[in-house]
């Protein structure tokens, strides 16, 4: 008898060579899609002079003429907003993924659960009423922070809700995202009454998702704290294979599930909190990105939380690259191309597990 | 305080019930105690208990001469393993990727050669090696409950240290097993219990329990009726008594008892 477990000696095991080559075509198709992102738009700027500016800022010249018009544009424009949609998009691939593995559910989502939608009232709060409050608290974080905060309490409640002897159930957490998304959306109306006129159009196209008009300032204190939660969850990476043995069986392996629990629900209202703050509420990519590299490299969060973030990040910034050129000269929120696609994606989803469920 | 595993005084109240009433029971280093009774005798609950699934309203439960709480998640995980009744999966992990998740504990601890060595010869004995990159969820019911044995052989496959006894607690380990793979998996337990583990394992099966344990608990009504081997607990008066059953009880010519119950056909007479 050949002993099958020679065969699978981890160096030479086919799934982890399929797993880096998985890795390495994502990060691969990122990086085009962001040259793609970069050379399309209102101003055309060839691949070449692209590269050639890049190079210039690293003290490379090469002999390409960029004006400084196609300069402007792309390091003023252009780079902050594909630096916000790699970010968004690989925080939102991995707190779905995290969410999934912690709620045991394949269906948990950032936006399902509420968390986006907490996000979203604090970060509306902080547009209409950040005005009345103290000069002190006009930071740099704040309307992240206050995204964030809102966040929390929104996961922290579904969570709550959802969890019903320690086991959540699909439809108690879906139900449970239902009515925390329902409240939110009143306080969102509430906030949208008190809003003056400025303050609504901002508000309006801020809710349906967009990377546009981010300056670079706006920019990094998300980015911090979005790197901060993604430190967070591969910290935990190992924990959520444990978690699909049940909460005892993990416990039983070492695991301190409460403490993960709470770390999971902590990273995943800063990450998507701080992005929600600036971006609006980016739908489905939590839920899409974590399904599709599960199908092609399989369960082990070793592998589905970098490629989850890789596979965010490409799906946003392509959605962005769609959004602009589709009505172009004007352009889309990306959340409603993320939604417009990632809503089909889901009914199947809904489609292939009730076929699962009856043989 | 002793190693093993020990319990004085446990007892649990659910739903306005009294499930276990002040049950006192101790695994000992080298032993196989099996944990018999009928149905609602309160035998998974104790379990949880030892397990520390779950916590008594009275009574404690000691291991390796310390409380059972006081010891860490990590601790714990690296003395003692624990098959659930019914174990769960979540993902489509492959086969060995489930046995290697009993590794866990040892993260940081033990070499990759001995982990690899104890996932190996956790697969061999439970005759998994062979299903290695199936997808788990694509296994019959009694090749998933082997792969989860497996994988609680792995986590505490060779010894830690001399004075901390290894300890494996199995819930039903043989349900949904066929008549091979019961007797390997409790010759298994055996094995290891032999190197000084203490093994509990629950068993519904009388003459699975008379083979292969050393000590023997009748459970009847959350109360211990009998503690002993297997010739002592294991009377005809008992079998009847507590599970309603009659038998008849002898030994073989390998000394073995062997349990052999009457069927219900007194209409047929």
């Amino acid at each position: 008898m050949v002993a099958a477990t020679e065969v699978l000696h981890p160096l030479d095991d086919p799934l982890l060579a399929r797993r880096r080559l998985i890795l390495a075509g994502l990060a691969m198709a990122l990086a085009a899609a962001c040259v793609a992102a970069c050379t399309i738009g209102a101003l055309d700027i060839p691949v070449g002079h692209v590269i050639a500016a890049l190079l210039a800022r690293a003290g490379l010249h090469l002999p390409v003429a960029v004006t400084p018009f196609e300069d402007a544009a792309l390091f003023g424009i252009r780079l902050p907003r594909v630096a916000l949609g790699i970010g968004v998009g690989a925080t939102l691939g991995v707190s779905g993924a995290a969410l999934q593995a912690l709620f045991r559910n394949p269906l948990a989502d950032p936006g399902l659960i509420g968390v986006s939608g907490g996000a979203a009232c604090g970060a509306l709060g902080w547009i209409v009423l950040g005005s009345a409050m103290p000069a002190w608290m006009h930071f740099a974080f704040a309307m992240p922070l206050a995204a964030f905060a809102a966040g929390l309490v929104a996961t922290v409640g579904v969570y709550v809700i959802g969890r019903a002897q320690s086991r959540t159930d699909i439809a108690t957490l879906l139900l449970a995202g239902l009515a925390i998304n329902a409240l939110t959306t009143a306080i969102v109306g509430y906030l949208t009454y008190l809003g003056t006129d400025a303050q609504l159009r901002a508000l309006t196209f801020w809710l349906l998702g967009g990377l546009g008009g981010a300056t670079w300032d706006q920019i990094w204190p998300v980015l911090l704290l979005i790197g901060a939660s993604g430190a967070g969850f591969a910290f935990l990476s190992r924990g959520y294979d444990l978690l699909a043995l049940g909460e005892s069986a993990a416990a039983h392996l070492g695991l301190r599930v409460e403490s993960v629990r709470r770390l999971t629900i902590l990273c995943t209202a800063l990450g998507v909190g701080a992005s929600v703050a600036l971006t609006g509420i980016i739908g489905f990519v939590g839920l899409a990105a974590p399904h599709l590299v599960r199908l092609m490299g399989g369960p082990s969060h070793r592998f589905v939380l970098p490629a989850s973030a890789l596979m965010g990040a490409l799906l946003v910034v392509l959605a962005d690259l769609l959004a602009r050129i589709a009505v172009s000269p004007a352009e889309l929120p990306v959340g409603v191309v993320t939604s417009a696609l990632g809503a089909p994606f889901f009914i199947w989803l809904l489609r292939r597990r009730l076929r699962e469920a009856t043989p | 305080m002793s190693a093993g595993l020990q319990a004085r005084n446990i007892s649990v109240i659910a739903g306005g019930r009294r499930i276990l009433n002040s049950v006192d029971i101790a695994a000992a280093p080298g032993k196989v105690t099996a944990i018999v009774g009928p149905n609602g005798a309160g035998k998974s609950t104790l379990l949880k208990v030892l397990s520390g699934d779950l916590k008594p309203q009275s009574g404690r439960v000691t291991m390796n001469g310390k409380p059972l709480v006081s010891w860490s998640a990590q601790e714990r995980a690296l003395q003692r393993a624990v098959l659930p009744q019914t174990p769960e999966l979540a993902s489509s992990f492959r086969t060995r990727d489930v046995v290697e998740l009993g590794r866990h504990p040892h993260r940081g601890r033990a070499t990759p050669e001995q982990d690899s060595h104890a996932v190996a010869g956790a697969m061999h004995a439970t005759e998994t090696a062979l299903l290695a990159t199936r997808d788990c969820n694509t296994l019959s019911g009694g090749e998933m409950h082997r792969t989860h044995y497996a994988r609680v052989l792995a986590q505490i496959w060779s010894p830690l240290s001399a004075d901390r006894a290894r300890i494996l607690l199995l819930d039903e380990p043989t349900a949904s097993l066929d008549l091979f793979h019961q007797h390997a998996i409790l010759s298994k337990a055996r094995e290891i219990a032999a190197q000084g583990a203490a093994v509990i394992a629950v068993l519904h099966d009388l003459n699975l329990a008379a083979a292969y344990a050393d000590d023997v608990v009748a459970l009847a009504g959350g109360r211990i009726d009998a503690i002993g081997p297997a010739a002592d607990v294991f009377t005809a008066e008992r079998i009847a008594r507590l599970w309603r059953v009659q038998c008849t009880v002898r030994r073989d010519e390998r000394g073995l008892i062997q349990l052999s119950t009457f069927p219900f056909m007194s209409g047929l007479r």
